[in-house]
């Protein structure tokens, strides 16, 4: 049988980019230099992707993108640059026979499997983390800044940055960019593909150095001590891309509230449709606030943490004493009841900044909400299928989508009394074309399908090794990696890990990841016969 | 003047024959026989051939004309003719079109396609309609002044208050005046102890507000302007305007178009309208959806004979007014007769507005009466008119019976005339004048 799809030439682009991937190593290289470590992890990751790179470049001379191989060089890219971007985690860990010694031994991410999961977790900006020990005494900084640089990489999405920069792109972009980008559809701001991937490009790296200069402007003035160069660059790099990996242990809450109310704001723009921001730059502001999209998604935060706050403010939503099992500090919890209970800004800045950080699916906390009870942990859980917007770096299923299902759904109640009505679905005013809404459908149903039978295989998975999980910890578990989200509850909450899972159960999540960045259907489908077949 | 109309159809002729004893008028048309016709007909030079060409143009002497009038049914023939004119004339070009993106790009640029004066057929007709809206009762309803003035003709039946009243008891509204009576096709100028009859129609001129309240003094049972039903019954170029600008004045109308596709592309265009997808004369549907509920039905179907049947149907189900677009001008007398409340002409309609361009002494606007039993004008007065610095009741003894001054507007602002106002230059003033005396009556103006 002849395949009809040119994987050749899918193959080759991902080798290009592959290739060009020894250009962003560069920074965290400059970061061991400067602070005295081994850059081996780096020379060796850097020269296996030029030769690997270069090695598929020479499989087609002229590569020509149609849809199809659209699909295939996306969804490989992203598998290509885990696979490769795992290196130095492995390198730190085991250094390299008979010629470097290990850095740090004791990593975690010595395990393959693990140091997949936390590349993918950083590419795909899911946040999930399989380290033992989140600290520079277990890591260097160097290697730290890479897991951070491959959030900020991943974020406005690798092809687009390919599709931005490199000329040999420019032809087929559009498809490539159409797999990639979250959401349903892209925008084309410019005539030309690539000025679009720039201009988008643009605008996130704009926000990223503002949020760096920003954070560090605390540091300097006083406000926020522990938020140094690195520090203030490690999280301009991970709250852009709503990635969520923090150098810190204790994710923001290591911060002063000062520093939590600067992130809050990027969070959400990072959650907002960027070509917004670039009708913005272009002279159109008042567009912002036309956006039906953008409308909603201020108002569902705005709801969603006014309810929360609520809970917090009254104390319902805290825990006065650990469960069962749980190994709690009293302590903990009574500091954060008597700073919480009663008081405005605690409460208000701890519902707001979890929301926000829950459905742009960056996945920071700025408290251990694993000490918050039910009530304020169902809020979370709901939050975390909503999503960011199309066109953002925000995972999940998109308040673009959940705008349109409601909207049709009321559509059906109002045909179901008027037969021969014939309503579009309206989009900021613009009729929504059928089949896009058939899409948002299909998407949605799979995204609830594959949550359920992954919570249940995931679960399956834990009771067989004897590792003792709630069900809501491992539905907390796959809509945080499904959803690109980050943490979850109990075991995998904002200060944990998911290192318990097994083997299995964390590749399995490495697919979840993968699938969840691309939604889903671009990577499906080229598991089905029907793509392959001509 | 020297006219020049290309198209002898509908349109065309009815031009023609309301210019032809005051000006040079030459029609082009591409049927010979219609050309024949028009030779025996009227007082005009029929010419047959293709008014888009240059060699017809020159046969008919484009460079002598004034004006070249290009109505024909096809949209871009009449672009083309007035280009070409345009091109070889100094001639003002009007094109009439159906199609309306080709005024919005006209509108852009008054310049685009070499055309002086462009008028919409459809959108035109859509707007006649709408004006009849929020008006019980009323069969015609036109904005002066830019919407300072509005004329109305309300057709007075027996149970109305106002049947049997004098004028004067009738006029309780400080800035109206009564500008005529029409009584079987007769037209009287009213003086104070003139009785309305049932069965009369009584023409007003006045603000728009004191029309309502006439309105509402006429029928009383129905407030005019209180949130209409309003069914649109075909998704016709019309039904889309129809439903477009009544959306635009806040109602929710209905509108039903049996195509699918059509019915979609409306529902994605019209954002405040309920498109249902059914034929119309499914009386099951109409009665589910409770279509006899609704104050007024618009039919604007494609056949003259469907609009008929569809408005007779709706009236039989309890709507309040039906209004059928006619395309066949004949017809609107005898569907009213029938029992459609009003009919309204698309090709009427645009000859009213074309007729404006071509009333010597500058009228602003015209609106006809009857078809042509009568036209109210819009006229800016200059110094040389003879009404301007005299008291109305000097200048009107000097004019022929039949003449009414129905409005005056001075810097926008609305005057109501009295017998002791003096028409100052530059003044708006809004004119009922009866037919008989037109021609004497305009040039003075």
């Amino acid at each position: 049988m002849k395949l009809r799809v040119d994987y050749r030439a899918s193959l080759r682009l991902v080798g290009t980019v592959l290739k060009y991937l020894a250009v962003p190593l560069c920074f965290p290289l400059v970061v061991a230099l400067y602070y005295g470590e081994s850059v081996l992890p780096f020379v060796v990751t850097m020269a296996v992707t030029v030769l690997v790179g270069t090695g598929l470049e020479r499989l087609a001379d002229d590569p020509d993108i149609g849809a199809r191989e659209g699909f295939l060089m996306v969804a490989l890219t992203w598998l290509a640059v885990t696979i490769v971007g795992a290196i130095p985690f492995l390198i730190e860990a085991h250094g390299i026979p008979f010629v470097a010694s290990p850095i740090h031994p004791e990593s975690t991410l010595g395990n393959p499997v693990n140091a997949l999961f936390e590349t993918m977790s950083g590419f795909t900006t899911t946040g999930a983390t399989v380290l033992g020990d989140i600290s520079f005494d277990s890591h260097t900084r160097g290697i730290m800044m890479w897991r951070q640089l491959t959030q900020w990489l991943g974020g406005m999405g690798i092809v687009v940055l390919a599709v931005a920069i490199l000329p040999e792109l420019s032809v087929g972009g559009a498809q490539l960019m159409d797999a990639e980008a979250p959401g349903p559809g892209i925008e084309k701001l410019t005539p030309r593909i690539a000025e679009t991937a720039r201009a988008l490009w643009g605008a996130y790296l704009g926000l990223t150095v503002l949020e760096i200069v920003l954070l560090y402007g605390l540091n300097v003035t006083g406000h926020a001590q522990n938020m140094g160069v690195y520090n203030a660059i490690a999280h301009g790099l991970t709250t852009m891309p709503t990635g969520g990996f923090s150098p810190e242990a204790r994710s923001i809450e290591a911060f002063s509230a000062a520093a939590q109310w600067v992130v809050i704001p990027f969070m959400v723009a990072a959650g907002t449709n960027f070509a917004l921001f670039w009708h913005v730059l272009t002279g159109d502001p008042k567009r912002l606030f036309r956006d039906t999209e953008f409308k909603s998604y201020l108002g569902v935060i705005g709801v969603v943490s006014a309810i929360l706050a609520g809970i917090l403010f009254l104390g319902d939503g805290l825990m006065s004493v650990a469960p069962a099992g749980e190994t709690y500090d009293q302590l903990y919890l009574e500091g954060i009841r008597t700073a919480i209970i009663g008081n405005v800004e605690p409460a208000v800045r701890q519902s707001v900044f979890q929301v926000v950080s829950i459905v742009t699916t960056t996945g920071y906390a700025s408290i251990d909400f694993n000490a918050w009870s039910a009530p304020a942990q169902y809020v979370l859980l709901f939050a975390m299928f909503i999503g960011g917007s199309g066109g953002s770096t925000g995972g999940a299923v998109k308040i673009v989508r959940w705008y349109v299902i409601v909207k049709s759904l009321r559509r059906e109640l109002f045909t179901t009394a008027h037969p021969e009505a014939v309503r579009p679905v309206r989009l900021a005013g613009r009729a929504v074309d059928e089949r896009a809404i058939r899409g948002i459908y299909a998407f949605t149903l799979l995204y609830l399908v594959l949550f359920f039978v992954s919570t249940g295989l995931l679960h399956l998975d834990a009771a067989r090794i004897g590792f003792d999980v709630s069900i809501l910890e491992t539905m907390s578990a796959v809509a945080a990696t499904l959803g690109n989200v980050g943490p979850g509850f109990g075991v995998v909450g904002p200060m944990g890990s998911y290192l318990d899972f097994s083997n299995g159960s964390k590749l399995y999540m490495v697919l979840l990841m993968w699938v969840g960045r691309l939604e889903i259907l671009p990577v499906l489908v080229i598991f089905t016969p029907e793509y392959w077949r001509r | 003047m020297r006219v020049i109309i290309i198209g002898a159809g509908q349109v065309g002729s009815s031009i023609a024959a309301d210019l032809d004893e005051t000006h040079e008028v030459v029609v082009i048309d591409c049927d010979p026989e219609r050309v024949d016709e028009l030779n025996y007909s009227l007082d005009v030079l029929a010419l047959h051939g293709d008014g888009t060409s240059v060699d017809t143009l020159e046969e008919a002497d484009v460079e002598r004309a004034d004006m070249v009038i290009a109505s024909t049914d096809d949209d871009e023939t009449n672009i083309v003719a007035c280009a070409t004119a345009k091109a070889i004339s100094n001639a003002f070009t009007i094109a009439r079109v159906k199609n309306t993106e080709y005024l919005r790009t006209w509108q852009r640029s008054e310049k685009a396609f070499g055309i002086d004066f462009m008028v919409c057929t459809n959108l035109l007709a859509a707007e006649s309609i709408v004006r009849v809206v929020g008006l019980p009762a009323a069969r015609d309803v036109d904005p002066f002044a830019g919407g300072q003035v509005q004329m109305a003709e309300f057709e007075v039946d027996e149970e109305s208050p106002v049947a049997n009243q004098t004028v004067s008891e009738a006029d309780r509204f400080d800035s109206l005046t009564f500008a005529a009576i029409l009584r079987d096709g007769e037209v009287t100028i009213p003086r104070g102890d003139s009785v309305i009859g049932p069965g009369d129609r009584v023409v007003v001129i006045g603000s728009p507000k004191s029309v309502q309240g006439f309105a509402s003094s006429v029928s009383p049972d129905e407030p005019p302007g209180t949130a209409e039903e309003v069914v649109i019954v075909g998704g016709s170029e019309i039904g889309y305007h129809v439903a477009r600008l009544l959306e635009e004045r806040g109602f929710k109308p209905r509108l039903i178009e049996h195509d699918a596709e059509r019915a979609r592309e409306l529902a994605e265009m019209l954002p405040g309208t309920i498109v249902m997808e059914s034929d119309a004369t499914d009386v099951d549907f109409l009665e589910r959806e409770y279509i006899g509920d609704a104050d007024l039905l618009v039919s604007a179907l494609d056949s003259d004979e469907k609009n008929l049947l569809v408005s007779l149907l709706a009236a039989r189900l309890g709507v309040e007014r039906t209004v059928a677009v006619i395309d066949t001008t004949p017809y609107v007398d005898l569907f009213e007769a029938v029992g459609v409340d009003v009919g309204v002409s698309p090709r009427e309609v645009v000859a009213e507005e074309i007729t404006r361009f071509t009333r010597e002494g500058g009228a602003e606007n015209v609106a006809l009466i009857e078809s042509d039993k009568a036209e109210v004008l819009e006229i800016e007065v200059d110094a040389e008119s003879v009404l301007a610095g005299k008291p109305i009741r000097e200048s009107v003894a000097t004019l022929p019976e039949g003449v009414v001054i129905g409005a005056i507007t001075r810097r926008r602002e609305f005057i109501t005339p009295r017998g002791d106002t003096v028409i100052e230059p530059g003044d708006h003033v809004v004119v009922f004048v009866d037919s008989c005396v037109i021609d004497d009556v305009t040039p003075n103006l």
